[in-house]
């Protein structure tokens, strides 16, 4: 339990310098709960939006008196629109986020990030949950227990992992944290998945900074981390740019895949301070701007 | 063997190894250095990916180069390599060693020793039987026995003072079997040495060996012309040498110093050079020996006897009224006998005395005043000879007439006795032999002496004991009695011829040698030694050290005086020998003795000291190999890219290693002397023995924090010092334990000890044997002790008197005892003139702080702590022995205040007089 409340308390930290985070929300009507905040529209909610003329059709109920008193004619109070928005996380628990050349792992970075983001999210009224995990989007402290406790517990046995897109809600939001060095099919699917259901969001490939650079050099035999792949090689340096040339290819990809369905991508290396990563994030679900 | 240039090999064999090298080579080539395994979940991205350069698999050349030189190393080091390696002669026969062992040797002799455990070692591994003989022993049967049994034996092995002479008789031992020999010589040549040779020759092969080392033999000094003659042979006579010789003998204080010194120049090609030493008689009587500088050889060294030294005669005649009549003088004979042989002293009597003169001669004086007559008696007591001549003066004086006169042997009758003349009735009476008791006894008697006039005793009951010559009637013409430790002999006689005809005789001259008034000639001749028993007084051994003479037996006169014509022998030893009234020096080398090179004949194996050292390189090549393995570890980690961090420490660390160490010695010695001179700091002197230097620096802790705990003395810890390198000016106290393992001190050392001693120093020197040499005796440590002493300026010293300032500097003590008591200690001699004053406990003692303190009882055992601090080591039993250790800590600390604070107990004894100045 310690583990939770660390991950918890090091999430609540990193939130703590960011205003609630509102998220945008387009599809006012998909979702009828109300939320905090207004969609800009008249409907359901608590704030004020605007009078207008009573017509026909409009109860006496809905009548604003007061307003009406001070003129001949007879308004109605109309309140705008709040709904909340659900965010829906995916982060990878495969074994290749296991890896750190030193230090924290990927996998460790991107739950922190995740569960940054949950509580900015949540502390904005907003919902989040985790997709694949039976853990649909729910607002409040709670949730922000249950996200954390299945965060910290879940892993996977898999070399490389593929975003899962169930429960996934419509017009909702998502964000997907993994290395993506899998098979790239997967994400095509999952991206396809959920731009179907009107879904947007963020993908953040968290790298570690050996990925990046490559600083290996003799003769040496790589192994996936769980040595179901595996590739000697007599000198090393010799593969290097190579190497780098085929990151950058894939990131390349990503980015495109990304555009395509009207997503962001944003890369955070773990050899990097988290903070830079969540304001990404902040700005990349906030809409993008 | 199989021999490559100076390189021999023990196993050739395997050599055949290095063709393999090459087929190595490709092997080694095509094995690439073994991949690390790397987790990496960026492997995805590398699948499919092939290496561009394909030779990079393959290990770089310097890399081979360097596995093949540590395997080619290896190779060559099992195949035994051996450096100049000695040709093994397999031989199976006995092996005789014969060593000269004599004076000649003594210089070299270790190395000779080392020769010899060579061969005795070879004979081991061979199996071999040995024999070692020294050719100066006495011949006894050759026994070969098992070279093990030998090899004790052969390091007691010591040379004697003499030449061999026996060689004849050693060749009649030589076993019948066959045998090989092998001869150490001392590169002279011997009598019957060739004959040996030859012998030795018929049983089996003769090796000789021989030392290029110069021979230096010093001949016995002569004196001449008031001057002392000293010569020196050499072999080989070759290269200019000079020499120094050193005149010693006992200062006025007794102590052996050196008295003068002469230089002695071998020219080019010459084998005895001369010089002359000019001394004045007081310093030339002192000597006793003389010796060649840096030598340690019997034959280095001549000892003196009687032949140098000149007596000091006063010679006081009576009236001296006919003037011009010189052959009536009184003294005129004697002058003449004299002079030659004594240094004579005229003038007033108590002027002579003064000089200290061995003999007074008064020739016809009849009255003395009182002061003369004490100031003689006084001089008689210490062992002058006071010679009287009678004369007129004395016949008409009235001395010792009825009363015996204390400085005549006997009484005198009135008046003169005139046996012939004018008007006489008898004959002039001539000698008597004399009798076995006088000293004169064997001297002939001459015909022609005749005596005339005398003056004639009185009978008294011990006349004829007094008597030592006489007339043939019996009148007594020579008394003599004893006073004190002196002697008064009379002649009846005047000392010119007006009485007597003995003054112009040989045999006058013959009597004063005797009474020992003059000195015997150079070379004393047979019938002067014979019939007298000599004792030895000084033996020395091969190395011109004093060895023990009680064992030795005395030895005839006859037996001497052929030793001092053919060279001492076993039965002879070189040394001084003391007769009735005077000695005779037995030296190594005689004046007559010509040092001549031993010739080999043409085919003998003559083998040097310096052949060049056999050395095994086996060693040297597996560690060269083994190094190159290294160096191909932190090649090949380099090479597969796993050494950054690795190299870098290394490089730090050779950094570290190639700091220069001068800046850190300068730092250390600066270190040193500031931790020394902040505050007391004990010292002791660093012996080669590490155990001995624990039990130093335990007990000086020990001593220290006695010090903390009772005085206001506050030392740091004790630091040991290098007499060698270490300042010494920094430290108030050196404690010195002699171990017989520390080599002597060198030149350097000397000099700084000596100005440490003279600059107000204080060592304690410590030979911890008080165990073994309280019931008298000396210990080789007490031997080392002396010769690490004798380069010191060390004052003569005494054992510690009872009102010394060391038993009351702190605390009252009477003995001071360490882990053993008992044992005396020596301090610096009181000046002879302190004189007790009435009513003082102790005299007035204020100078100077004792420079060395010597004693042998293992202080620091009885200091010594333990870090936790407890005592070391057990002394003496239960509580007596805690007690003991008590008065141990007690001595080192009045000791430390003694070097502290000097006198300053002594000068407590001025308080009651300075208090009374003061008008308390």
């Amino acid at each position: 339990m310690t583990a939770i409340f660390d991950l918890r308390a090091d999430a609540e930290t990193l939130g703590q310098s960011l205003p609630p985070l509102l998220a945008e929300a387009e599809s006012l009507t998909s979702t009828i709960i109300l939320g905090e905040h207004g969609r800009r529209r008249a409907g359901q909610g608590d704030e004020f939006w605007q009078y207008r003329p009573a017509h026909t059709g409009d109860s006496a109920r809905m009548i604003d008196w007061r307003r009406s008193a001070r003129s001949d004619t007879t308004f109605v109070r109309e309140r705008e629109w709040q709904a909340t928005q659900s965010v829906t996380l995916w982060v990878d628990t495969s074994r290749a986020m296991s890896f750190a050349s030193k230090g924290t792992t990927k996998a460790d970075r991107a739950r922190l990030l995740a569960l940054a983001t949950a509580v900015l999210l949540l502390r904005g009224g907003e919902r989040v949950g985790l997709s694949g995990y039976d853990m649909p989007p729910r607002s409040g402290k709670a949730q922000l227990l249950s996200l954390t406790q299945a965060l910290t517990t879940l892993n996977t046995d898999v070399d490389y992992g593929t975003p899962d897109t169930t429960g996934i809600n419509d017009h909702g939001r998502c964000l997907f944290l993994s290395d993506f060095l899998g098979d790239l099919t997967g994400v095509e699917k999952a991206l396809a998945h959920a731009s179907d259901h009107g879904a947007k969001g963020v993908l953040m490939q968290v790298l570690d900074p050996t990925e990046e650079q490559f600083p290996f050099n003799g003769r040496t035999i790589f192994e996936s981390m769980r040595g179901s792949l595996s590739h000697e090689t007599l000198r090393a340096s010799d593969l290097r740019a190579r190497y780098l040339d085929r990151l950058a290819e894939r990131k390349d990809r990503l980015q495109t895949l990304t555009r395509a369905v009207g997503w962001h991508f944003t890369t955070h290396n773990t050899g990097e301070a988290p903070l830079p990563a969540l304001l990404c994030l902040f700005h990349a679900i906030e809409g993008g701007r | 063997m199989w021999m490559l240039g100076p390189i021999g090999f023990t196993a050739p064999l395997l050599l055949i190894g290095l063709i393999a090298l090459p087929i190595l080579w490709f092997i080694l080539r095509a094995v690439p250095p073994a991949p690390i395994r790397r987790r990496f979940p960026g492997v995805v991205l590398l699948l499919g990916l092939t290496d561009e350069k394909t030779e990079t698999d393959r290990t770089p050349w310097w890399l081979l180069l360097l596995r093949m030189t540590a395997i080619a190393t290896f190779i060559i080091a099992f195949a035994g390599p051996v450096l100049n390696p000695e040709e093994r002669k397999a031989g199976t026969n006995p092996l005789l060693i014969l060593f000269d062992a004599s004076w000649a040797d003594a210089d070299d002799w270790a190395r000779r020793i080392d020769r010899a455990t060579t061969l005795l070692n070879e004979a081991t591994r061979e199996g071999r039987t040995v024999a070692i003989i020294r050719l100066t022993d006495t011949p006894t049967e050759i026994a070969f026995q098992s070279a093990n049994a030998w090899a004790g034996r052969l390091a007691a092995l010591t040379p004697n003072p003499w030449l061999p002479t026996t060689a004849t008789t050693w060749a009649t031992k030589l076993p019948k079997s066959d045998f090989d020999s092998f001869w150490l010589s001392d590169g002279l040549d011997h009598p019957n040495r060739s004959a040996l040779f030859d012998e030795l020759s018929k049983h089996g092969t003769v090796t000789v060996f021989t030392s290029p080392r110069p021979i230096l033999a010093l001949h016995p000094a002569t004196f001449d012309d008031g001057t002392i003659q000293l010569s020196a042979s050499r072999l080989p006579a070759d290269d200019p040498l000079e020499v120094e010789v050193i005149a010693r003998g006992p200062d006025p204080s007794g102590i052996d110093r050196e008295l003068a010194r002469a230089t002695l120049s071998f020219n080019l090609g010459t084998a005895r050079t001369e010089v002359t030493l000019s001394l004045p008689p007081e310093l030339r009587n002192r000597i006793n020996r003389f010796e060649l500088a840096g030598i340690r050889s019997a034959g280095a060294i001549s000892l003196t006897d009687d032949s140098l030294k000149r007596r000091k005669i006063a010679l006081i005649g009576g009236r001296d009224g006919r003037e011009g009549l010189l052959l009536l003088s009184p003294t005129h004979y004697l002058r003449q006998a004299l002079e030659p042989v004594a240094d004579l002293i005229e003038g007033s009597l108590t002027d002579t005395l003064l000089a200290n003169p061995n003999v007074v001669i008064l020739a016809d004086v009849a009255k003395l005043t009182q002061t003369e007559q004490d100031a003689i008696l006084d001089w008689l007591d210490k062992g002058g000879m006071l010679l009287r001549f009678a004369g007129p003066s004395l016949a008409t004086s009235d001395i010792s007439r009825s009363t015996e006169d204390p400085l005549l042997p006997v009484r005198l009758r009135e008046g003169g006795h005139t046996v012939s003349g004018a008007m006489s009735w008898g004959e002039p009476k001539t000698l008597a032999p004399f009798p076995e008791t006088s000293p004169f006894h064997g001297f002939p008697v001459p015909e022609d002496v005749t005596v005339s006039t005398q003056v004639l005793s009185q009978p008294d009951p011990d006349l004829a004991s007094r008597t030592i010559a006489a007339l043939t009637d019996g009148t007594p013409l020579v008394t003599r009695k004893t006073v004190g430790q002196g002697q008064v002999v009379l002649f009846h006689v005047t000392a010119n011829a007006e009485w007597s005809t003995l003054p112009l005789s040989g045999l006058f001259v013959q009597m004063l040698e005797r009474l020992a008034i003059s000195t015997r000639p150079a070379t004393p001749d047979t019938a002067d030694l014979a019939k007298q028993t000599w004792i030895a007084e000084t033996l020395i051994d091969a190395y011109d050290q004093k060895t023990d003479t009680t064992t030795s037996a005395s030895i005839a006169g006859e037996t001497l005086a052929t030793a001092l014509n053919a060279g001492p022998g076993p039965d002879v030893r070189p040394g001084l020998y003391a007769g009735l009234d005077h000695r005779v020096a037995l030296n190594a080398v005689n004046a007559k003795t010509i040092l001549t090179p031993a010739t080999w004949p043409t085919g003998t194996t003559i083998e040097g000291l310096d052949t060049a050292q056999e050395k095994a390189l086996k060693g040297s090549f597996l560690t060269a190999g083994l190094l190159m393995l290294l160096l191909d570890i932190i090649a090949a980690l380099a090479f597969s890219g796993r050494l950054p961090r690795l190299a870098r420490s290394a490089t730090i660390l050779l950094i570290f290693l190639m700091l220069p160490p001068q800046a850190r010695a300068q730092d250390e010695a600066d270190d040193t002397a500031i931790r020394a001179s902040k505050a007391v700091t004990l010292a002791y002197v660093i012996t080669s023995d590490t155990q001995l230097d624990d039990i130093a620096k335990a007990g000086l802790t020990g001593l220290s924090e006695r010090l903390r705990e009772r005085t206001s003395v506050e030392p740091k810890p004790p630091v040991g010092v290098n007499i060698e390198t270490d300042e010494l000016a920094f430290f108030p106290f050196l404690y010195w334990p002699i171990s017989t393992s520390q080599p002597l001190p060198s030149v350097e050392a000397y000099t700084r000890l000596n100005d440490y001693l003279r600059t107000g120093g204080m060592i304690l020197f410590d030979t911890r044997d008080a165990d073994l040499t309280r019931t008298g005796g000396t210990s080789s440590e007490g031997e080392h002790l002396q010769k690490i002493a004798a380069g010191l300026d060390i004052p003569a010293l005494e054992p510690l008197p009872q009102d010394h300032v060391l038993t009351r500097s702190f605390y009252l003590l009477q003995d001071f005892p360490g882990r053993y008591s008992g044992a005396t200690l020596w301090v610096e001699a009181a000046s002879p003139y302190s004189k007790q004053v009435e009513g003082m406990p102790f005299r007035n003692l204020n100078d100077g702080v004792t420079p060395v303190v010597i004693g042998s009882n293992d202080w620091a055992a009885a200091w010594a702590i333990n870090t936790k601090g407890e005592p070391m080591f057990p002394v003496g039993r239960g509580l007596t022995g805690e007690r003991q250790r008590e008065m141990a800590n007690r001595f080192g600390i009045n000791l430390i205040m003694h070097v502290l604070t000097g006198n300053y107990k002594s000068d407590q004894v001025h308080v009651p007089a300075l208090l009374e100045r003061l008008g308390q």
